[in-house]
């Protein structure tokens, strides 16, 4: 047996098995390119939605006046006995406008979802 | 004491009584600061929605719809569709974002954005502005009911309706007021509901006169008359009011009471839902008018209509009963939007002005909140008190015009464009507060133009609220180096889902 110096302990690991995961909100709140795309997104993707609804409103109900302006006939016209300016601006158009609403809600609510599904998912 | 004004006496005291029962009930669940202001934050949809709407419809929607379409006809039926379709907008565009911004004034949301004591300060001047001009029709309006129904003076009406709003924000502030102004909605729905289906009953029963209206007739026509500038006036209308809604100082707070930004989402829809039931009624109101009522609008007093049509139309008792129930309505009309609109305005002078250190001396939260109370209910009060009224609708429809050139572009820009600077929203709030103020002020003053100038100032804006939004985004692209370095940070606040874990600055 000779004396020597011992050798020093080598801790010997593998590899990593497992894989610590990484959530891209960490993206998002470290301001990196990929998360910036993320976010932009989002925002895109929701103003866009804002602007088809807001095109929808005026295309129809803003553009009433300019309507019985261009067309003095419409006036005329009745159905069952009201006269159609006062059917649609005294009574359809509340409907409308809620409809109008609540197809939005329903779709800026999935955007979100879409949006958190995206970022609750692991990168691997 | 005739029977007139018995049932008018007996409508006032039991609203304002049921005003102030409520109110103090729910000053059993108000205790924080917190309860104060925004009611903990903790208000759910539905009771939210009753009570936004009933803070809403103002006495410019339960009187003044319905005197304009008996004067003026059709085209005024744009007051309240332009009313709604305020919050279809707010919703796409400012609700959920609004919400999430965590601030609870328009001043904070300014601040909290653009960093800047400046624009902080602007805001406040003009949350202080806009809500005193809407406070200003509501006492008008008091003092005209009152009169209408009991024959006092044209004072009382607004005194009693400073005292109860005092008593009542003063107490229990938002928390209390939540209740209070759902209760309102539903009353003001059942006080306009209940007398015109029998009403209606009455007309059929006379064999429907003015059914068969000639269809030439220029009152029940839009835009028969005015020409260009009449199509100028209600597209202005239209812009004024549907991007002025987002800007009005006592909606915006209400925003802050949902529980997070999908609650607010669903709030506005629920709204929608309800002010559109409502504002089918006014209109009718009008229709009638114009058959049962047609000295009214000759006489100038068409703001008085809806008070005056069920006597006019039901003679004996039940008349008296169906405007007694109207009158009990139209006050709480004053009494809710009083209410929110002192909420406001005292939240604002409370945070900039009676909460600050006065030398070593320095109010509570609670106190200075009820000092503010009482001076932004004092300072209309006494302006309503001095000068004749302009007609209701109109001017509501001006402070609406005020709100969509300032507001509305710092709300819109501030959301959703990254390039907004200080200076930038600076210079553009004072552009568009001076022009739509100019309109204001010749308005209050009965200028006399006549022609396009005075159609310009009338109904400002058409031309205020691009201008404001032009010199916005100009200046802040011309001193782009402005842009807060905490922008984006403040973006993920404002447009994500509170479910994800971020890091929202």
């Amino acid at each position: 047996m000779t004396e020597g110096p011992r050798p020093e302990r080598v801790r010997v690991t593998g590899p990593p098995r497992r894989h610590t995961p990484r959530r891209r909100t960490g993206d998002i709140d470290d301001e990196t390119r990929l998360g910036s795309v993320y976010l932009g997104s989002l925002l895109r993707e929701q103003l866009r939605l804002a602007a088809r609804t807001i095109l929808v409103l005026v295309v129809t109900v803003g553009s009433l006046p300019l309507a019985f302006r261009v067309f003095p006939g419409l006036s005329e016209v009745t159905v069952l006995g009201i006269p159609l300016a006062w059917l649609l601006l005294g009574g359809l158009v509340y409907p409308f406008l809620v409809l109008l609403g609540w197809r939005y809600v329903r779709r800026a609510e999935r955007n979100e979802r879409d949006f958190a599904d995206l970022l609750g998912e692991i990168e691997r | 004491m005739s029977t007139e004004t018995v049932t008018g006496l007996v409508a006032v005291v039991l609203v304002t009584l049921a005003t102030l029962l409520i109110g103090t009930w729910g000053l059993r669940f108000s205790r924080t600061t917190s309860d104060f202001f925004v009611a903990s934050r903790s208000v759910r949809p539905a009771l939210n929605a009753s009570a936004i709407s009933g803070e809403y419809l103002s006495a410019a929607s339960f009187l003044g719809v319905a005197g304009l379409v008996l004067t003026f006809g059709a085209d005024m039926l744009w007051y309240p569709i332009g009313w709604t379709a305020g919050y279809l907008l707010l919703l796409v565009l400012v609700a959920a974002p609004l919400r999430r911004s965590g601030a609870y004034t328009l001043p904070d949301f300014a601040e909290a954005r653009l960093g800047s004591r400046r624009v902080r300060a602007t805001c406040s001047v003009m949350v202080v502005a806009i809500g005193w001009l809407y406070l200003l029709p509501q006492f008008h309006g008091a003092g005209l009911t009152i009169r209408a129904a009991i024959g006092a003076p044209t004072w009382v009406g607004p005194v009693i309706v400073g005292a109860v709003v005092l008593a009542n924000v003063t107490s229990g502030g938002m928390r209390s007021i939540t209740f209070v102004q759902a209760f309102q909605y539903w009353l003001k729905l059942t006080a306009l509901l209940l007398p015109l289906v029998v009403l209606l009953i009455v007309w059929v029963g006379d064999g429907t006169p003015g059914s068969r209206m000639p269809v030439d007739d220029s009152w029940s026509v839009p835009l028969a008359s005015g020409g260009s500038e009449g199509l100028y006036l209600t597209y202005s209308l239209i812009i004024a009011t549907f991007l002025g809604t987002m800007g009005l100082p006592h909606v915006v707070v209400r925003f802050y009471t949902n529980p997070d930004g999908r609650a607010a989402r669903r709030t506005t829809l629920v709204v929608l839902v309800l002010l559109g039931i409502f504002y089918v009624l006014p209109p009718v109101y009008g229709a009638l008018g114009r058959i049962y009522a047609g000295e009214l609008a000759a006489s100038g007093r068409s703001d008085v209509l809806v008070l005056e049509l069920p006597r006019l139309m039901v003679p004996g008792i039940g008349g008296e009963l169906l405007a007694g129930l109207v009158t009990a309505g139209a006050f709480a009309a004053f009494l809710s939007t009083s209410s929110g609109l002192t909420i406001a305005v005292a939240g604002v002078i409370s945070q900039d002005v009676t909460g600050k250190a006065f030398g070593n001396r320095r109010l509570t939260g609670i106190t200075a909140f009820r000092v503010a109370a009482v001076i932004a209910v004092a300072v209309p009060l006494a302006i309503a008190l001095a000068v004749p009224s302009i007609g209701v609708a109109r001017a509501v429809g001006l402070a609406f015009a005020v709100a969509a050139s300032t507001f509305c572009p710092l709300l819109l820009l501030g959301i959703w464009w990254r390039g907004l600077t200080d200076v930038g929203a600076f210079t553009g709030m004072l552009a568009g507060g001076l022009g739509s103020g100019a309109g204001v002020m010749w308005t209050l003053l009965e200028g006399s133009a006549t022609g396009w100038p005075a159609v310009l100032l009338e109904q400002p804006a058409a031309w205020s609220v691009p201008l404001a939004f032009a010199v916005m985004i100009g200046v802040s692209r011309a001193t782009a180096s402005r842009v807060p370095v905490h922008t984006r940070r403040f973006m993920v606040r404002l447009h994500t889902p509170e479910a994800l874990d971020l890091d929202r600055g």
